[in-house]
Order: C-alpha cells, then structure tokens, then sequence
C-alpha cells in the first residue's frame, strides 16, 4: 500500500502579526512550522503504516526552505518526500495549488490512499483536500477522525459532523482530511532523525509535473487576495464579572433592558 | 558553553530536550503528586531509539557510549529526575548483561531492552547491605540445572514494573567477597514476587519495591559470567553507571538554574528585578558556575570512559558525587530565590529540591565516593616515587 500525506509549511502562529500600514502578514523573523492538522495527517499516514507496512510519501507545495518540513516528517518516520518548487507557484491559491499536488500524486501513480490536514493554520480554507479529491477524480472524505482497513480495497473512516459520526467505507483509491482525533503525533527517533539528516529530497517544478505555467501559481488562481487586514476592535463589549449568580443577574438585566423577546 | 558534540551527539540531546519539554514537564507534577508509573513516557521513550544508546547494533542498540546516554539522562533530567531514573536504571540492569554476558545472553536480553519493550533493573541493595556490599544475604544454591534463590532486595528501581533483573546473590560464603554471583531473573519466574511500593520524599515517578526470592528457580543459563564473579560485575557496572547518575545532577541543576533565572528576572521588589540585587545575582552565579563546572566534570569523565581505559573507579565516584552535591545546593538555592512560591507546590523547583536528595544517596552514598576517591588518591600516590616537597 501506498499512502501519500499532503502537508504545508505555515508561519508559527504564536508569533504572527499583520503590518497596520500594508494590512498584510509580518513573515520576517517568524519561525516556519508544520501546519499542525498536517502532523495528524501524517500520524495517521504512519498508523497504518505501522499495522500494514505501508509505504508513506510526504509531499509538499512551497519555496525550497519548505524542504525543512519534509525533513521534519521523515525524522517521524516517512519513508519518502517529495518537494514540489517552482518560482511558476507562487501566488498559487487553493486551486492553483490542487492543481499541483494532483499533478505529483499522478507522477507518483500508485497511490491508495491521501491524507490531507483539515485545514491550514494561515488560510484555514479547508479547500484543497476536496479540490485535490475533485481533480483526481477519486472519492474523499473530510474531517475524519478514525480511519481503518476494511478488506483488502477498502478503508472505513468516522467523519465528524455538526450532528454526529457518520462512519463510511470508501474504495482505494481516496482521500481523507483528518482531526486531532486520529492520534497524537509522535515524536522523532534518533534513527530516523539520522536518516532525514542524510535523505535526498527530489524537487519536482513544472517541467517534471509536465504542468502548463499557466494553470499554476498566480496565473492559474481563481482567486486572489485584495487585502488582509485585522478586524475592528469592537468597542461595545460589555464585562460582566462576580460570583455565577451576579453574572447571571446582570446578563438578565441586560437582555431584559434590551428588550429581548420573551424577558 | 560548546561541548564540541558531533552531529550525531547533537540529535541525540535535541531528541531527549524535545522529549522533556513536550512530555515530561507538562506531567511532572502530577506524576509526582500520584507516584504513577511513567508508562506513557517510557513508551516514548522506547519509540525514540534512546534505551539503545549504549548498546552495540549487534544486540539492536545505537553503538554509543556511556557519554551518549549521559546527553540523553541530562536532558531529560531537565525535566524530571524521577522518569530520567527510571529511563537509566534500566541501562544499570542492563549493564551486568552488556559486560559480562555470554552471547546468548546478549542476544536474548539486550535486544528487548535497547527497543525499550522490557525494562531492567538491578538488584544489589539488602536491608543488611547498603554502603556495604558484602553485608548480602541473599543465596543462590546450584541444583542440577537450576539456581534456587532466596533472600529479599530492598528498595530496587523499577522494582515489579521491569522486566530484566540483574541480581547479585551469594553463591558459596565461605569464600567472602569471591563467593558472590549475579543472576538474571525474569518477572514471572516461580518464587519471584514483589514487595510494597516505598513512599517516598522525591522521586516519586519511580518505582521503588521489594524482590522477594523465595524458592526462586533459575536455569542454569541465567549465571552471568562465572561463579564468584558478582562483586567485580558490580563494580564495574557502578564504572559505567556513575557517570550518568552525575548527568541527572548537571540535569537537575540546569532546570533549576532555568526557572531560578527567568523568575529573578521577572519578579520586581524594591522598585527593580530581584536579579538586579546582587544578594540574588551571587546566588545565581554559584548555581550557574557549579552547574556547569558539573556538567564539564561529568562529560570529560563520560568520554574518557569510552575510551576505554584501566581504571576509573576514582573518576567514576567524582563524576557521580560531585554533580548530585551541586544538584542539592543548586535545588535549594532556587527554592530561596522563589522565596515563598518556591516553597509552594505549583511552582517545580519544591519537587526538585525534594527529590535532588537522592543524588547524593543512591548509587553509593557520596560519602562513599569520598571513600573510594581517598583509598584511590593513596594508592595512586603509594605507587610514584617522588616527592613533592
């Protein structure tokens, strides 16, 4: 079996802010993580592999310090990663970006399963898990939180939803995005932090991905990204504070004051 | 300061500080307050490849020495000496095997313990026994194939939760400090049972029981070495193992050390960060100077061990005696720089400073180094010929 995990390297959220004269993000000086969804996605990767010998391909979208990342992952245990670097991606959006790993994932061929994060932590779009399922042409399933063999074709996998678990069988080959709930990521081994020291990490750009320039990067977006800025203070909080019973006084007061139906 | 590690040396103690600072130090506390088992972590451990570190590949281990396991006991020493006990003394059990086992020995025992899936521990200490090692009663009697023990260890490391026992028993008294043997006793052989969990003042993520050896029948197979071997294995184990006693002092103080100066800094009296009064300033020059004169001691020892010369009983009991002194000065001077917060259980260093006492208990006492330090000066300077005067 071959499992493909799809991770991003994302700006550490703890210390990103947004410049208030260009409303967009400081990234100077801020520390480059694994997105963390993308760590379970990983974990999960490695969860099968463990039980079944599975192999586990990482791949990842971004400029070449994103090699980091995949290093990161394979001193978890990945067998193999994969950088997917062009100067043609930049400005991709989640499109763009699909569009790309897709092109990887065919290169690649024999693939059963992808897992991709939930979501990432800079965007938080969800979108290209599903947009990559889409382009392949293949069935997904979005925020799963367990994933297990059934048969020899098949993966059952419990979604979560606003109402419930929905628990599906989905025919290899799939793709999952998956939540915290599939198990904590493990820490590195010693071996495999040797062995990503010394592990060669191709880079493929649109030449290798036989990619069109113009599907990629800014040019093959559909979006774009007018402005980023922080939202308003709101300035209308009202603070209540004291023991439960004060508070909930106060809130009825207000609500009642504020002609709320029913009080 | 740079200890000129290489890079494999370096990953090492990366590995061992991330597993600290990700999942020791979040559950010292409570590991602490429940006396439970570090099971989680020492499955971390396991996965990490560090049980390994001493151990040759041939037997599934890391081919390092004893300076490797000293970077990985001190890092996570930092954290909590409590798990970083219970991670080494497994490497004490497993010593006895490493240096003195037969191939079959080796292959059976040290395999499960570099993976870190069985635990080991080593059993010398009787309530008869202490400093004194030949005070043991404990017996091994030769029937045909078998060894039948009987006798009572006291206070044992990992004591029920290992797997692997190193244990020393007498095998012939008449023959004093020749007649003793060790023995590898498995969980689960007939007559081998455990006796309470000690309540203690530190320590207390580790396991501290009773082995009770009643009728205990070994194969044959399970003698390490020869008949009358055991006080030179114990000897030579303490070689190996002091030094990485010593790394969980240079551990212990350095997150002492981190906590006493972060706080200093931030706490303001009298107008001003208390670090900026020298009564405090001093206090954590001496922490951070011993700590590091420890840490400099205990690698230049761990290395030269390695190197694998004559011998080092003399270096040995510096490297464990000095570091865990300085521990228990470095625990205690961060208590009073917290003051009344550092007196209280939410802040960490009351548990260092409670558990820093052991440092200078287990393993040999440290008035015992000082013995072994003095009896080694006077046969060093018996031996040269020279004046001084």
């Amino acid at each position: 079996m071959h499992i493909v995990a799809c991770i991003k390297q994302v700006p550490d959220a703890k210390n990103v802010r947004i410049d208030p004269n260009t409303n967009t993000l400081v990234r100077q000086g801020v520390e480059s993580i694994v997105n963390p969804f993308d760590l379970f996605a990983v974990e999960a990767a490695l969860r099968i592999k463990d039980e079944t010998g599975a192999k586990v391909t990482v791949i990842t979208m971004g400029p070449p310090q994103a090699e980091q990342a995949l290093r990161e992952t394979i001193e978890r245990g990945v067998d193999e990663s994969i950088l997917l670097s062009d100067r043609a991606f930049a400005g991709s959006d989640t499109w763009a970006t699909s569009t790309t790993l897709a092109a990887a994932i065919r290169k690649l061929g024999d693939v059963d399963l992808i897992i991709c994060g939930k979501q990432a932590i800079d965007g938080d779009t969800a979108q290209v898990g599903p947009e990559l399922a889409t382009l392949l042409d293949i069935p997904y399933a979005t925020f799963v939180k367990e994933i297990g063999l059934m048969g020899e074709s098949h993966f059952r996998v419990t979604r979560q939803t606003d109402e419930g678990t929905e628990v599906w069988k989905l025919p290899m080959p799939c793709l999952i995005t998956v939540l915290k709930e599939v198990g904590e990521p493990r820490l590195p081994s010693l071996r495999h932090k040797m062995r990503a020291k010394k592990a060669e990490v191709p880079v493929w750009g649109i030449g290798q991905l036989g990619l069109d320039a113009e599907k990629v990067g800014l040019s093959g977006s559909y979006t774009q990204v007018v402005r980023v800025f922080s939202p308003p203070r709101r300035t209308d909080r009202v603070l209540i504070e004291g023991l439960p019973e004060v508070q909930a006084e106060q809130l009825f007061n207000y609500l009642k004051e504020a002609k709320v139906p029913g009080l | 300061m740079h200890y000129f590690l290489t890079e494999e040396q370096q990953m090492i103690q990366d590995l061992a500080a991330q597993i600290a600072k990700e999942k020791i130090r979040p559950q010292r506390a409570e590991l602490d307050a429940t006396e439970e088992f570090p099971w989680d972590i020492m499955k971390v451990l396991a996965q990490s490849d560090l049980f390994g570190l001493y151990i040759p590949e041939a037997y599934g281990g890391m081919s390092g020495g004893v300076f490797e396991n000293c970077l990985a006991v001190e890092k996570l020493a930092e954290g909590c000496i409590a798990i970083a006990t219970t991670f080494a003394a497994s490497g004490l059990g497993a010593y006895p095997i490493l240096l003195f086992g037969s191939e079959e020995q080796k292959q059976t025992y040290l395999r499960p313990i570099a993976a870190g899936k069985r635990l080991a521990a080593f059993g010398v200490t009787e309530s008869g026994a202490g400093s004194d090692v030949s005070g043991i009663q404990t017996t091994a009697v030769k029937d045909g194939d078998h060894y039948i023990l009987n006798g009572t260890k006291q206070w044992i490391t990992s004591g029920g939760e290992a797997e692997i026992y190193s244990v020393l028993a007498i095998t012939d008294r008449s023959k004093g400090p020749r007649g003793a043997s060790f023995f590898i006793v498995e969980k689960g052989d007939p007559g081998f049972t455990f006796g309470k969990k000690e309540k203690k003042m530190g320590l207390r993520a580790s396991a501290t029981r009773e082995l009770v050896f009643q009728d205990c029948r070994i194969p044959k197979s399970r003698l390490i070495a020869r008949e009358g071997m055991g006080f030179i294995i114990a000897m030579k184990t303490f070689d190996k193992s002091r030094p990485g006693i010593g790394a969980l002092g240079v551990g212990l103080s350095q997150g002492a050390l981190d906590i006493a100066v972060e706080y200093a800094r931030k706490r303001i009296q009298f107008g001003k960060s208390i670090i900026n009064h020298q009564a405090i300033a001093h206090k954590l020059a001496n922490m951070a100077t011993k700590t590091e004169a420890a840490r400099a001691l205990v690698y230049s020892v761990a290395r030269y061990m390695d190197s694998d010369p004559g011998d080092v009983s003399k270096l040995a009991a510096m490297a464990k005696m000095f570091p865990g002194d300085v521990a228990m000065e470095v625990a205690t001077e961060a208590v009073q720089v917290l003051g009344g917060y550092g007196y209280m259980q939410d802040y960490p260093v009351e548990k260092m400073m409670r558990d820093a006492k052991i440092l200078q208990i287990y393993e040999g006492t440290n008035e015992i180094q000082r013995n072994i330090i003095g009896q080694e000066l006077s046969k060093e300077y018996g031996r040269l010929k020279e004046t001084f005067f």
